[in-house]
C-alpha cells in the first residue's frame, strides 16, 4: 500500500507527550466546531442571572463577590464530571479500543481526559469575570489566577473518578448517569456553593467538613475577593490535590482492571 | 518494496486459554490454543460467531489478558510486554477506531504522533494514507457523517499509520455491502504484497478467507479444528453434483448406477427424485454420467456441480453447517465478549 518508510521521533514517548496528545486529541472537536461549546459557556451565565437577583445582600461585601467563585467552582465540577461521558460514548464506537492497543502510557489516556475539561473550565471563569466585573464584583486578577490554580488540580481528580465511572459503567449508561446526578449535588450543596452553611444543623456541618470542595471553595472565596490567607489557600490545595491523587490512583486501577 | 523482511515466527502462543465468568458460570473461549504465526503471512480465524477468534485477537492485541498459557507477538510477551507489543502491532477492531466527533485527517496524525512520530511526520502519513484509501474528499468531516464504507476505510488507515509489522483486523468485513467488500480485500492483499506486513484476520465470511489468506485457521469451541491452506483444506472433500429426474423411480436407478461407478470414498444419497453425489473429481464424472443415465433410459433432467467450499470443510469437521451455525446467534462475538468480560472484571 504505501512504499515509503516512516522516521520515528522518539523510541518512546514520555507521560507528558502522551497526555498533550491526549489532550489535543480530545480538543480538536472544541476547536473545530466552538458552537459546540457556546451553550456550555453561556450556561453559568443564565445560572447567575437567574439566581443573582435572589441573593440577600450580604453583611460584608457584595453578594455577588460571594456567589461568584462559588459559581466558577460549580461549573468546573460539573465539566469535569462529564469527563467520563465523551469516554462512554468512545467506548461504545470503538475508539477507546482503538487507543488501548496504541502505546500510549495508561495514565496519560487517563489525565490527558480530565485536562482537558481544564481548558473550557478556563473559557467559562473568563466569561463569568466579565460579565460580572462591571456590577459589584472587584476583579483581582492575582487570586482569581491562583484560584483556576487550585480548580485545575482538582478537575483533574474529578475528571479522572468520572472516566473510572465511565469504564465501570460500559455497556450500560445508565448506571454512569444516575451515580454522576446522585452524587453531584449533595457534593455541591455540601461545600456552601450556593447557599452559606453558617447555620445549618450540626450533622450537616460534619458532612460539610468531610467534603473536600468545601475548602476549594473556600480557598477560591479568599482569593477571587484579592486575599491570600494562608492555611485557606492551602486547605483549598491540599483538598484538591487529595481528590487529584485519588481520582488517578482509581482511574489507573480501574483502566489496568478493566483491560 | 517489502518493509518488513524479518523471517521466522511473529506470534508463538502455548497454551493460551482465556475463560470468562458470567453469572456463576464459567465460559471457555479459547482453550489451550498452540499457534505458530511466521513473517509476512497472511492469516484467517474462521468460525462462527462465539468460536473465540475474537477472544484470541483480543490477547494478542494486549486488550484482555490470558487466564493461562503464554503468547508472543513480534518478540514481546503480551502479558509483560504490553507496550512493547503495541508499539510493534496495529489493530483494527470491529467497531471504528477514529472517535466519531472528529475528523478522520486529525485522528490519523493523534494516531501517527501515539505511535511516536513528529508533527510533520504524522502530517505527511496521514496525507499519504488519505490519499491511497480514497478518502481524499472525506477526510476532513466529521468521522460520523461518513458511510459505513469510508468509516472502514479509515479504521484501517488509522491501523497502518505506523507501518505495523503485524496487523489484526478484526471481522474487517462486517457491515459491508459487497462491492465495498471487495474493495477492502483488494486492500487488505495490496498492503500484504507491498509491506510484507503479517496480517491476521478473523471473519465468518467464507468467501473472504478462501479469497485473501493463505492460510485459514478454523476455530470452533475455543480450539482450533483446522489449519491449512484453503485448497487442502478443501482437497479432499469432492465435488458435490445434485441430479434432478422427472420420476422418483428414474433417481432410484440413477442412484444405484452412481454407486456402482464411483469408488468406495465417495458418498451418494437420494432424497426423492433428486440424487446428491459427493465424489473427488465429481466434475469430471458428471458429463459421463449424464450420458450413461440417458442411455438407460432414465434421463437426467437437471444438474449442478458445486466446488467445495470452506463451508463445507467446517461441516466436514464439526457436523454443523457454518451458516446455520452463524445464524443461531444474532449477537455478535465481540459483544457477548465484552459482556461476560464485564462480569468477570
Amino acid at each position: 500500500m504505501s512504499t515509503t518508510t516512516i522516521s520515528r521521533d522518539t523510541p518512546a514517548s514520555g507521560f507528558v507527550a502522551d497526555t498533550v496528545n491526549v489532550m489535543t486529541r480530545e480538543l480538536k472537536p472544541v476547536w473545530r466546531e466552538p458552537a459546540s461549546v457556546l451553550f456550555a459557556m453561556v450556561q453559568p451565565l443564565v445560572f447567575l442571572a437567574l439566581f443573582a437577583p435572589l441573593l440577600p445582600e450580604a453583611p460584608n461585601g457584595s453578594a455577588l463577590q460571594w456567589f461568584v467563585p462559588g459559581i466558577v467552582a460549580m461549573t468546573c465540577l460539573m465539566a469535569a464530571s462529564f469527563t467520563g461521558a465523551a469516554l462512554t460514548d468512545e467506548m461504545i464506537t470503538g475508539s477507546h479500543e482503538r487507543l488501548l492497543v496504541s502505546p500510549l502510557s495508561r495514565s496519560s489516556l487517563l489525565v490527558g481526559r480530565a485536562l482537558k475539561e481544564v481548558v473550557p473550565m478556563l473559557m467559562q471563569t473568563a466569561i463569568i469575570l466579565a460579565v460580572v466585573t462591571p456590577f459589584s464584583f472587584d476583579l483581582h486578577l492575582g487570586g482569581v489566577l491562583v484560584g483556576v490554580a487550585i480548580l485545575a488540580l482538582f478537575s483533574v481528580g474529578i475528571g479522572s473518578l468520572s472516566f473510572a465511572l465511565a469504564l465501570v459503567s460500559a455497556g450500560q449508561e445508565w448506571l454512569f448517569w444516575t451515580v454522576q446526578q446522585t452524587l453531584i449535588f449533595p457534593f455541591l450543596l455540601l461545600a456552601g456553593m450556593l447557599l452559606p452553611l453558617d447555620g445549618a444543623p450540626g450533622w450537616l456541618q460534619v458532612a460539610s467538613d468531610l467534603n473536600p470542595l468545601t475548602y476549594v471553595v473556600e480557598a477560591e472565596r479568599a482569593l477571587f475577593a484579592g486575599s491570600y490567607p494562608a492555611d485557606t489557600v492551602f486547605a483549598g490545595f491540599l483538598a484538591a490535590a487529595i481528590v487529584a491523587g485519588l481520582g488517578v490512583t482509581v482511574g489507573v486501577r480501574t483502566m489496568r482492571r478493566c483491560s | 518494496m517489502t518493509i518488513h523482511t524479518q523471517t521466522g515466527p511473529v506470534i508463538v502462543t502455548r497454551g493460551l486459554t482465556r475463560h470468562f465468568t458470567a453469572r456463576k458460570q464459567t465460559v471457555e473461549a479459547v482453550r489451550g490454543l498452540d499457534l505458530e504465526i511466521r513473517q509476512g503471512e497472511l492469516v484467517a480465524f474462521l468460525g462462527p460467531n462465539g468460536a473465540g477468534k475474537s477472544t484470541t485477537l483480543r490477547m494478542l492485541t494486549t486488550l484482555i489478558p490470558p487466564t493461562s498459557g503464554t503468547a508472543s507477538v513480534a518478540g514481546h510477551d503480551v502479558v509483560t510486554g504490553q507496550r512493547e507489543v503495541r508499539r510493534a502491532i496495529g489493530y483494527v477492531g470491529q467497531g471504528n477506531g477514529a472517535g466519531h466527533q472528529q475528523r478522520g485527517r486529525d485522528e490519523l496524525v493523534s494516531q501517527g504522533r501515539a505511535h511516536g512520530l513528529s508533527r510533520a511526520e504524522a502530517r505527511r502519513r496521514a496525507a499519504e494514507l488519505i490519499d491511497e484509501l480514497d478518502l481524499t474528499a472525506v477526510a476532513d468531516r466529521k468521522v460520523s457523517t461518513l458511510s459505513g464504507g469510508q468509516r472502514r476505510r479509515l479504521d484501517i488507515a488509522m491501523g497502518l499509520v505506523h507501518l505495523p509489522r503485524v496487523l489484526f483486523l478484526d471481522e474487517p468485513s462486517t457491515g459491508l455491502d459487497p462491492q465495498n467488500r471487495a474493495n477492502l480485500q483488494e486492500q487488505i492483499r495490496r498492503l500484504h504484497e507491498e509491506t510484507g506486513s503479517t496480517i491476521v484476520l478473523t471473519t465468518h465470511y467464507l468467501e473472504e478467507a478462501d479469497a485473501l489468506a493463505g492460510r485459514v485457521i478454523v476455530v470452533d469451541h475455543g480450539q482450533v479444528i483446522a489449519d491449512d491452506s484453503a485448497a487442502r483444506l478443501k482437497s479432499g472433500l469432492g465435488d458435490l453434483v445434485t441430479l434432478g429426474f422427472d420420476r422418483i423411480d428414474h433417481a432410484v436407478v440413477a442412484a444405484e448406477r452412481a454407486t456402482a461407478r464411483l469408488d468406495h470414498t465417495a458418498y451418494v444419497d437420494r432424497d426423492g427424485d433428486q440424487v446428491t453425489i459427493r465424489a473427488n473429481g465429481g466434475s469430471l464424472v458428471a458429463p459421463e454420467l449424464v450420458a450413461d443415465l440417458a442411455a438407460a433410459g432414465t434421463p437426467v433432467r437437471q444438474i449442478e456441480v458445486r466446488r467445495p467450499t470452506l463451508d463445507d470443510v467446517f461441516l466436514n469437521l464439526t457436523g454443523r453447517s457454518l451458516r446455520e451455525t452463524a445464524g443461531e446467534s444474532t449477537s455478535n462475538e465481540k459483544e457477548s465478549d465484552t459482556e461476560t468480560e464485564e462480569v468477570a472484571a
